[in-house]
């Protein structure tokens, strides 16, 4: 259905009507995500898991190995954070693709579309009701890594930027998973869909330097869209060099969250004639 | 005015053509019930007039708006109960309610006040603080219907709204879409498979079979359609049926059930006529049975011919 032909031409009330329905859509997902805590405690396991693992486990030799000083545990702590912290909104924002694909295959969206609300509502409720659950994820984590010894260096201006940046992170990455959601035909597979995206993180920089990997390894690792955010996150909360890394991070976030709109929007659009 | 008003709609999905030109007038204030079998299109009929999907051709207006130049406002005028229970099973009956109220842009008291009345009218009051996936599928269905109510719509779409409910449920839900009628004068487009169904709400029904209209009236114009009452006469075997087809020259043969269907009414002086012949033949009939048409009859005649425009 195009809606530039078939929606009611009273432009206005639609828009403030957008804003509520959304808000409305909001308050329906969070009630959702509170009623079935399973998904959310699964998502934070991860990272905080991997946390562990790699700081308790590996921690010790790794620390040597890139040369952060030998058998420096502590070091290592806070070079291995900000990227558990990246893949924390990674495996946070695939909720979406699970809950979009579950109203899909329920009775309730039908009704939805046969209602006189804003299109985009659904999908952007879906959308703000996981930035709520990736900023209790990133509380979680960040607490957990505070007690295992992470110790940044950040201002209150820093950490801002930090938080903006995962948060815009976290907005694209959800539109794609919305996406994903739409087009995939049963729940088991829309949680598959995105899960490459959760173990791209370790294709990059996040729990080693990148040039520790073999060539070609190392190429895609450096132009990967997760290395620059990760660079970036840490030159904020650590202080290392960040350079074009913040500029790049935020035209890959754009461009993600560009594309994954667009094609939520239009795969809902074909959803009704599914 | 038509409170539906439909003009030759059609509609594939790939090479399966569902819909093969269908015309609908449906006045204000009736029930209208589109019957037939599994497949013959009623659930498209009603996506179509929904705004749910597209015809790909011809036109239609609902509420007096056309159904794609004017599709917000037709949304505004209906509600909608599918075959599948459209509930949140996350939520409660309540907050189910509450969030259907917020979707039609009521103010929080008269959402909360029309939550509260249909909680009470549909028997849910108890449930109310229940998750609606711990319903039964008759509770499921009538807070269904509930939700469909919220926005009060002057146009009532329901498909097929007691498919697969117990007979106690599908009765409570009839009285519910009764007493809907009797005192709002809402217009209801109902698609049903069973003829009982039909029989009960509608004021009118449409045949629909292989995607379009057969017949269309009252169920007493339906009935007469189709041949008058018979004697049903069932034998032991082939023998005795033939030697009774013998007797009896109008009537008609079903040799599968050893039977045979003798045209007349159920009248003592019939039957007794009938018996005496075949006393006379010494032909002996296992079973006599009476039969009046029902719309079971009317629905089999109708949807028995080859389905042609389906698998052209």
């Amino acid at each position: 259905m195009t809606t530039a032909t078939a929606t009611a031409p009273t432009p206005s009330t639609a828009r403030s009507h957008a804003f509520r329905d959304a808000m409305t859509m909001l308050r329906r997902n969070l009630k959702r995500i509170q009623r079935y805590p399973a998904m959310t405690v699964q998502i934070v396991m991860l990272p905080v898991l991997m946390l562990l693992l790699f700081v308790y486990v590996f921690g010790g030799a790794i620390g040597g190995g890139i040369g952060l000083g030998a058998g420096d545990r502590d070091a290592y702590t806070n070079y291995v954070v900000p990227g558990v912290v990246l893949m924390a909104v990674v495996s946070g924002t695939i909720t979406v693709a699970v809950s979009v694909c579950t109203d899909m295959t329920e009775g309730i969206i039908n009704r939805f579309r046969t209602m006189a609300i804003s299109r985009s509502s659904v999908l952007t409720g879906h959308v703000l009701a996981n930035m709520v659950q990736v900023l209790f994820i990133l509380a979680l984590v960040t607490g957990v890594s505070y007690a295992i010894g992470f110790r940044p260096d950040a201002t209150a201006v820093e950490w801002a930027a930090a938080l903006g940046l995962l948060l815009f992170l976290a907005f694209s990455l959800s539109w794609l998973s919305a996406a994903m959601g739409l087009v995939a035909k049963t729940v088991e597979s829309a949680s598959n869909a995105p899960m490459p995206l959760v173990y791209l993180p370790f294709l990059g920089s996040a729990f080693v330097t990148t040039d520790s990997m073999p060539t070609g390894l190392r190429w895609f690792a450096e132009y990967q869209p997760f290395t620059p955010v990760n660079e970036t996150l840490r030159g904020l909360l650590l202080g290392t060099e960040i350079g074009n890394d913040a500029w790049i991070s935020l035209a890959w976030c754009t461009g993600i969250g560009l594309l994954g709109h667009l094609w939520a929007r239009s795969a809902f659009r074909k959803g009704a004639e599914r | 005015m038509s409170a539906i008003h439909a003009e030759g709609l059609r509609k594939s999905f790939g090479e399966k053509l569902v819909l093969d030109g269908i015309d609908l007038r449906i006045p204000e204030a009736s029930v209208f019930a589109l019957l037939g079998p599994n497949g013959a299109g009623k659930t498209t009929t009603v996506q179509i007039l929904s705004t749910l999907i597209r015809a790909d051709g011809g036109r239609a207006q609902v509420g007096g708006y056309d159904l794609t130049r004017q599709a917000d406002d037709v949304r505004r005028s209906i509600g909608v109960t599918g075959q599948f229970a459209a509930v949140d099973g996350l939520l409660t009956a309540e907050e189910n309610l509450l969030l259907m109220a917020d979707l039609h842009h009521l103010p929080r008291h008269e959402g909360r006040r029309r939550a509260a009345e249909l909680l009470d009218r549909f028997d849910l009051t108890a449930e109310a603080k229940k998750t609606a996936a711990t319903f039964s599928g008759g509770m499921r269905r009538k807070l269904d219907l509930a939700m469909t109510l919220v926005g009060e719509p002057r146009i009532i779409f329901l498909d097929e709204p007691t498919t697969g409910l117990d007979p106690r449920s599908r009765r409570t839900l009839w009285q519910l879409i009764r007493g809907l009628v009797e005192d709002r004068g809402i217009t209801i487009l109902l698609t049903t498979q069973y003829l009982e169904e039909a029989d009960q709400l509608a004021d009118r029904i449409a045949v629909l079979n292989g995607g379009r209209l057969v017949a269309e009236g009252t169920a007493e114009e339906l009935k007469r359609r189709i041949p008058g009452s018979h004697l049903r006469l069932r034998f032991a075997d082939e023998r005795q049926l033939d030697a009774a087809a013998a007797v009896f020259d109008v009537a008609s043969r079903d040799p599968e059930n050893l039977a045979l269907h003798i045209p007349g009414d159920g009248t003592p002086a019939t039957v007794r006529a009938v018996l005496d012949l075949l006393d006379a033949a010494r032909v002996q009939a296992e079973s006599l049975t009476v039969h009046t048409p029902d719309l079971d009859d009317v629905f089999l005649t109708l949807t028995e011919t080859p389905r042609k425009s389906v698998a052209a």
